[in-house]
């Protein structure tokens, strides 16, 4: 009981100009987090910009835990390049190499086939059923830039939700408790 | 994210503050600048490395044959398909610097038809993984099925084209290719 009511005492001690400089200090790191993730989907013109790499179909070249960055422009899509995709009743986007490609005459319009670095057959097992091509509405954006491991964090986070909160307990008694 | 914003605050703090403030010695605000400044260190060592690569003028070279027309046909659902054995040699030796992890290369067919503004079909893809194995030597038939959309393939003139993408250890990827023109399919199928 003793400790509880030293923390009472504590808690009142505090000024309440210093709540409040905490408060603000806090608002703005995570309005600061925001402002740089939204400006990244304004410069990439995807609404994604960094992906996570979750499987191991495009070993040796990405890894899981591998962080890609994508670049959505208006150029066409070409054989070679890396695309992130969504699949119609699929939940989580695919990033897989494109192998073939036909765009037509008249519309412009992109047939687009992919396939994994590490998978043996395309893709066409894993789109809807009796899919065979990709149109340029399923593709997300394309990969420009590659940072190993930092995905990890992410992966971690997801698969064991309690380090997260764990995490942002530690991080908010952090900033709620230190005075400046 | 957050911990790094956080922290690159507070080291730019004047010095002479620190005397004032017992708490800047604590375990927490060392451990703090620490990971703050492995982290910034690490994150600039990566952009440098990937900038190093610009300087980097490659002159590869490549020639494919064609040296066999397997099979020529029209499937039930009205797409040309055809087989083919080539000799694929390559010397991409000069692409890789000291931030490559591999090259991805790929031998494609590109034509146009009438319905295709422009048709791309990869027929052999490989990785290569480090500058020994760069200069290579293959002979293969077409990995992926080279199917038209249509029945447009008889006659038709192709380029191949050998692209390779150079992935990086960190950083950006660098693309390119070699069009080698002028071969074209025969006019029956067989």
């Amino acid at each position: 009981m003793g400790w509880i009511g030293e923390t009472v005492d504590s808690i009142k001690s505090l000024q309440i100009r210093q709540v409040l400089t905490q408060t603000v200090s806090l608002g703005m790191i995570v309005t600061s987090a925001l402002i740089i993730w939204k400006a990244l989907m304004c410069i990439t013109g995807s609404e994604s910009p960094v992906v996570v790499v979750l499987s191991g179909s495009m070993e040796p070249g990405f890894k899981r835990g591998d962080i890609l960055f994508l670049h959505m422009s208006t150029d066409p899509i070409r054989a070679g390049e890396i695309v992130v995709f969504n699949v119609d009743g699929r939940e989580i986007p695919i990033v897989h190499r494109v192998i073939k490609v036909h765009e037509r005459q008249d519309t412009g319009e992109v047939d687009v086939l992919t396939k994994g670095d590490n998978n043996y057959g395309d893709d066409r097992l894993l789109y809807a059923q009796g899919q065979l091509w990709l149109q340029r509405h399923h593709i997300m954006g394309r990969a420009v830039g590659f940072l190993p491991y930092v995905g990890w964090v992410t992966i971690i986070m997801t698969e064991k939700p309690i380090i997260k909160y764990i995490l942002i307990g530690a991080l908010g008694l952090l900033v709620v408790t230190s005075k400046e | 994210m957050v911990y790094f914003l956080r922290s690159s605050s507070q080291l730019s703090r004047p010095e002479a503050e620190e005397k004032n403030n017992p708490k800047m010695h604590s375990f927490g605000y060392r451990a703090n600048a620490l990971l703050t400044f492995a982290i910034t260190i690490l994150a600039f060592m990566c952009g440098i490395a990937s900038l190093s690569d610009n300087f980097n003028s490659p002159s590869p070279s490549a020639q494919v044959q064609v040296l066999n027309i397997n099979w020529f046909q029209k499937q039930p659902n009205g797409n040309d398909e055809v087989s083919m054995t080539m000799n694929i040699s390559a010397d991409l030796q000069s692409l890789f610097t000291w931030n490559t992890k591999q090259v991805f290369v790929f031998l494609a067919a590109e034509y146009e038809t009438s319905k295709n503004s422009l048709n791309q079909i990869s027929l052999w893809d490989g990785i290569i993984p480090s500058k020994e194995h760069a200069k290579f030597w293959i002979h293969t038939s077409n990995k992926y099925r080279f199917i038209d959309q249509g029945s447009n393939l008889r006659g038709r003139e192709f380029n191949l084209t050998l692209h390779w993408h150079v992935m990086p250890k960190t950083g950006k990827m660098f693309v390119d290719k070699i069009v080698m023109p002028g071969y074209r399919l025969q006019d029956d199928y067989r």
